[in-house]
């Protein structure tokens, strides 16, 4: 016993100061060394291989070796109809221009978050892809054109007489002035989407004898008679808070109007204005009437509120206010009685963001880049695209897809009819109307107004993020 | 030493290692720390010397304080509910049951799969749902009210509110500050301990399991003739043997929830009231979404404090037991 | 080959009974009496428990990925499939395949070399040691906790310098650079409990370092390697933050970033993600389910520093 404890305790001396137990030789030897030389047989195979099929950084070619010059174009379009729509333009352009060949390269991720980071580190390391999606405006202004990674496109605005074909709030959108005060063009959008957006259950509207909203005040009877029947008023998904953010901005341009809206990012209007009070107590208010659970909810979850589970139900929710990429959510749940009105507040103003495509100064494939932009900017391309996306051509003189091929929607020819009429207002949210890290101190803001409903802490927060911006004093 | 053929050999093979660690591990966090003394504020790069004013202006935003306040409940409650449901397992497995195998491979695999997808597949689970006529997830699974349980969507910061008595004390001595939303626990953040413990515990039963194995059986013996109980054995015994593996895996868990990045951006990314953000993701926002190259190497370098203030000690006391053995 | 193994388990078993049944009163349930009985239910009933919350999400994503694209709503998510559809499991497989295999192109060399060089380290460190070889460990043990994103930036652009980024090989470099703590600190800790005399006798015979390296440490370390390799394997397999800064054309991504690919900007098909997640995780659960016991059997035996 004594001699038991003796080495009992000596092998746990050992083991404790050093490592748990000893190797043991006859435990694992026969097997372990078979499949050790497998593995070493398959790692030597696995290298060369990957050494034979791995690529290295495209780097844009010029022509050299193939027929085909390559043009590699990032996107964040991975799946659904922006990628079928892109991938059609893309064929269409290949078809037409057998020398150049467009590749979408595309990273997902919250609406192009990741591609947006690896999009970065290509543009640091001095090798951009051709050309890139992304948002017209601010987004793609303060990133890129402000650290001279762009050229501008002015030729390609003036050869295609876009300068006319676009409407004005658009080309205010894409353009910048220089130090001299020329105004430079530097991107093509090719879609437009529609931020400031009701969307309702017609049925249970009908049932309840309500109509869509067109001011908060009426907007707040509508949600009290729908609380009073259990169903939650507006459904809002903000586990990217941006979905929240949509919200507040729709309040912002509602109580501020076109001009007061737009003087927010450029200073004119002042953020600690009493009408800016009026419009975030409006804001907290809405706030009562949206479900418990919209941080657990992404923004396509909460529209799902408005489809009822099985016929006849009543649905969960009766309004969300999102962009109009809501109608191909619906669309794609099958799910057809929607209706849709201008956020309440917002008739008669576009409160727009779009994608868009420029030119990196150092990519070096220019005039192909140039023809693939052209494209995308013409009403053809616009109307191949457009269709798909479920947004609306930029190009005011694009509207009608040829026959036989993708027509456009209901809400979509609805949208452009408003498109030809309203007023165009930049989106915050979306990367048009301020930069990224203005947005983020604004998004920042929303995050804590949303979980402690302050006012005033939001007010004092959203003057600092426009001084911080560089924009207020 | 002389320096024997063998000797050069051995420096030869270790020396490519020394090298690539040096340059890609401290050359670059060396890189880094200089960047955070940068202006760098837009993609081009700009080194124009701001001193410590990128620190400055982290430490004033509030966002940055709730995220240490989040690392810091997530690091303790992690750790925590790791080991204490990692010794209770090995406790259990430990004890002759039928379909060991089964079980201990059960209970190891969620390691094999990525925090990315353990995130998504967590976050469905412990949304609350809308309302008590309709809940989700795991409310709907153990007949629980969404409208009081709401898991990742719950922006409740338990903290000394003015409320409570303790405020006053607290106050009056001048303490006040440890009354601040800062200082306490955002429950949305024990859903997202939830999802890593159930990734994480199995690889603390592992070790624990190692070490209950090796303990020798006489010594458990001999307390036992000795007259003690099952428990004072474990206590006494048990216990304070396990304590060096107690030890790594406070260490190898306390390295990755200081690091945690995958498993929140899965889940919640910065969570209601930015009650789930962390310094990472702070980090990949300030620099690649509002691109702050500057400030995002200042985060950086924080965090890496961080992670120093609570290594270095473990490392040093490490070598110190190495040179007694 | 197996049969050994087969023997060699029970061996353990019985030795391990041997002493256990030496315990008086351990001879089995009955002659316990009804409170260890009733312990030993409880015991059970436990892990059951704990085994089903491990089960859950699995259930979840394998329920999910079966159903078709409208039976999937939050309020559902525990109801089984009205049909099995496998139209996802393929739609995921379609997207997924050539990434899959870039995966498998980049783990096993990069879980294979950084377990040598982490062999070879551990050997230096261990039974070489030279002065400041404790502070070396210590500086190199250190390279472990850095959180990544500390150095994404100077890494890009260190790997655009010598001409890797992009590339499968420069990724692999990476993780192996990165994997060198681990492995080293492992193998270290492994190799530190075979005695020196081992190693003093083969010298007097004339043995230099790497005959010592390949006749005796080589065919101890088979427990140290397979942990190693696990390890290595898993962490390469589930990176995404290394993958999506270093590769930006989608030919040579890893199917971790290509899986986050299947998520779409704006609408999300949850059958096909899920049905993607499950392809991407199988590997490695493979990896845990089958040669899971050598781990553990690798982690009994030394491999993790107490």
């Amino acid at each position: 016993m004594e001699s038991r404890l003796q080495v009992a305790t000596a092998l746990h001396r050992i083991t404790f100061r050093c490592a748990i137990g000893t190797p043991n030789v006859s435990e694992v030897l026969p097997v372990k060394l078979a499949s050790r030389r497998m593995i070493a047989v398959i790692s030597v195979a696995a290298l060369v291989a990957s050494a034979c099929s791995s690529n290295a950084t495209p780097a844009p070619s010029s022509g050299g070796g193939g027929a085909q010059t390559a043009i590699e174009v990032v996107s964040w379009w991975t799946t659904g109809g922006e990628a079928s729509g892109f991938n059609a333009i893309i064929d269409k352009f290949n078809a037409d221009n057998p020398t150049l060949k467009v590749t979408n390269s595309a990273i997902a991720g919250g609406a192009g978050s990741n591609a947006q980071a690896a999009l970065q580190n290509r543009v640091l390391a001095g090798t951009p892809p051709d050309s890139f999606q992304v948002h017209m405006g601010h987004e793609l202004l303060d990133t890129y054109v402000t650290p001279g990674y762009m050229d501008n496109l002015d030729d390609l605005y003036a050869a295609n007489g876009w300068t006319t074909q676009f409407p004005k709030g658009v080309l205010d959108i894409v353009s910048a002035k220089d130090a001299a005060g020329t105004t430079h063009y530097y991107s093509v959008p090719l879609d437009i989407h529609r931020a400031n957006v009701i969307w309702y259950n017609k049925t249970v509207f009908t049932a309840n004898n309500l109509t869509a909203p067109t001011t908060w005040d009426q907007f707040f009877t509508v949600a009290d008679a729908l609380k009073a029947k259990g169903i939650t008023p507006l459904a809002v998904g903000d586990n990217g808070i941006w979905a929240n953010g949509m919200l507040l901005e729709s309040i912002l341009i509602g109580a501020l109007g076109a001009d007061g809206y737009n003087g927010l990012w450029t200073g004119k209007t002042d953020w600690a204005g009493a009408n800016v009070t009026a419009a975030l107590t409006t804001y907290q208010k809405v706030l009562t009437y949206v479900n418990t659970d919209h941080s657990s909810l992404s923004w396509d979850q909460a529209a799902d509120y408005l489809i009822p589970a099985s016929a006849g139900a009543q649905p969960k929710a009766a309004m969300t206010l999102m962009g109009d990429w809501a109608a191909g959510e619906f669309d794609n749940k099958k799910f057809a009685d929607y209706g849709w009105v201008a956020a309440p507040g917002n008739d008669k103003i576009y409160d727009a963001l779009a994608d868009s495509f420029g030119l990196p100064s150092k990519a070096t494939n220019k005039d192909g880049i140039k023809k693939f932009l052209t494209l995308l900017g013409s009403a053809a391309g616009q109307d191949l695209f457009n269709p798909y996306k479920g947004s609306i051509p930029a190009n005011s003189t694009a509207g009608a897809p040829p026959t036989g091929a993708k027509q456009y929607s209901t809400y979509q020819t609805w949208a452009m009819a408003e498109w030809k009429a309203d007023a165009i207002v930049p989106s915050v949210e979306h990367g048009a109307a301020a930069a990224p890290k203005w947005k983020g101190a604004f998004e920042a803001a929303v995050t804590v107004f949303v979980a402690t409903p302050d006012v005033a802490t939001l007010q004092t927060s959203l003057v600092q993020a426009c001084k911080d911006a560089g924009v207020c004093k | 030493m002389r320096l024997t053929r063998d000797r050069v050999i051995s420096l030869l093979v270790i020396a490519p290692s020394i090298l690539a660690v040096a340059v890609f591990v401290y050359g670059l966090i060396i890189w880094t720390g200089y960047i955070s003394t940068v202006k760098w504020d837009t993609l081009r790069p700009d080194y124009t010397p701001v001193g410590l004013g990128n620190y400055a202006s982290i430490f004033a935003n509030n966002r940055f304080l709730i995220d240490i306040r989040n690392t810091v409940v997530f690091t303790i409650c992690f750790i925590a509910a790791s080991l204490t449901i990692g010794l209770l397992l090995a406790n259990m497995i430990d004890r002759r049951i039928r379909g060991e195998g089964i079980f201990r491979s059960i209970i190891v695999f969620p390691m094999a799969v990525s925090f990315i997808v353990t995130g998504v597949v967590w976050k469905w689970i412990l949304s609350p749902g809308q309302d008590a006529a309709h809940p989700q997830g795991i409310n709907q699974l153990f007949g629980l009210d969404p409208t009081r349980n709401r898991w990742l969507t719950d922006a409740h910061v338990v903290y000394i509110g003015p409320d409570s008595p303790v405020y006053q004390v607290l106050h009056s001595i001048g303490l006040g500050f440890l009354t601040s939303p800062n200082i306490g626990v955002p429950i949305a953040m024990l859903s997202i301990v939830l999802a890593a413990v159930w990734q994480m515990s199995g690889f603390v039963m592992i070790l624990y399991l190692a070490g209950l194995r090796a303990i020798p059986e006489d010594l458990k013996e001999a307390a036992r003739v000795d007259g003690a109980s099952e428990f004072r054995i474990f206590r006494h015994v048990v216990f304070p043997l396990l304590t060096p593996i107690t030890l790594s895996a406070m260490i190898i868990l306390g390295h990755i929830s200081l690091k945690i990045y995958d498993l929140t951006v899965a889940m919640s990314m910065s969570g209601p009231g930015f009650a789930t953000d962390t310094p990472a993701l702070f980090m990949w926002q300030t620099t690649f979404r509002d691109g702050l190259f500057g400030r995002g190497a200042a985060v950086a370098i924080i965090m890496l404090a961080l992670v120093a203030i609570v290594v270095v000690p473990y490392l040093i006391w490490n070598r110190r037991q190495e040179v007694e053995a | 080959m197996s049969s050994a193994a087969v023997v060699v388990t029970s061996e353990e078993d019985l030795a391990r009974d041997r002493i256990r049944s030496d315990r008086p009163g351990s001879r089995g349930a009955h002659s316990r009496g009804l409170r260890a009985n009733i312990s030993r239910w409880v015991l059970y009933l436990l892990l059951f428990l704990f085994a089903a919350w491990y089960l859950a999400p699995i259930y979840i994503l394998l329920v999910t990925s079966l159903k078709g694209s409208s039976e999937i709503t939050l309020d559902k998510m525990w109801a089984l499939p009205t049909s099995f559809d496998l139209g996802s499991f393929a739609a995921a497989w379609k997207a997924l395949s050539p990434n899959f295999i870039n995966s498998l192109l980049l783990a096993i060399p990069a879980a294979v070399i950084s377990s040598i060089l982490g062999s070879v380290n551990g050997y230096v460190l261990a039974k070489w040691k030279f002065r400041g070889s404790e502070l070396v460990f210590t500086l190199i043990l250190f390279g472990m906790f850095i959180p990544y994103q500390a150095i994404l930036i100077p890494l890009t652009q260190v790997m655009s310098d010598i001409g890797l980024y992009g590339s499968l090989q420069g990724l692999i470099l990476v993780h192996v650079i990165y994997g060198i703590p681990i492995t080293t600190l492992i193998f270290r800790n492994y190799y530190a409990a075979i005695p020196t005399e081992l190693l003093e006798a083969a010298k007097v015979d004339g043995a230099g370092f790497f005959r010592i390296y390949r006749s005796i440490l080589l065919p101890l370390s088979a427990s140290g390697f397979v942990v190693v390799l696990i390890w290595q394997f898993n962490s390469v397999w589930n990176d995404f933050l290394f993958a999506v800064t270093l590769i930006p054309n989608q030919v040579n991504w890893p199917v971790t970033v290509a899986l986050n690919n299947l998520s779409g900007s704006f609408v999300a098909t949850w059958n096909v993600q899920m049905a993607g997640a499950l392809i991407a995780a199988t590997p490695t659960l493979l990896i845990f389910i089958i040669l899971g016991r050598y781990f553990i059997r690798g982690l009994l035996a030394g491999s993790l520093k107490g």
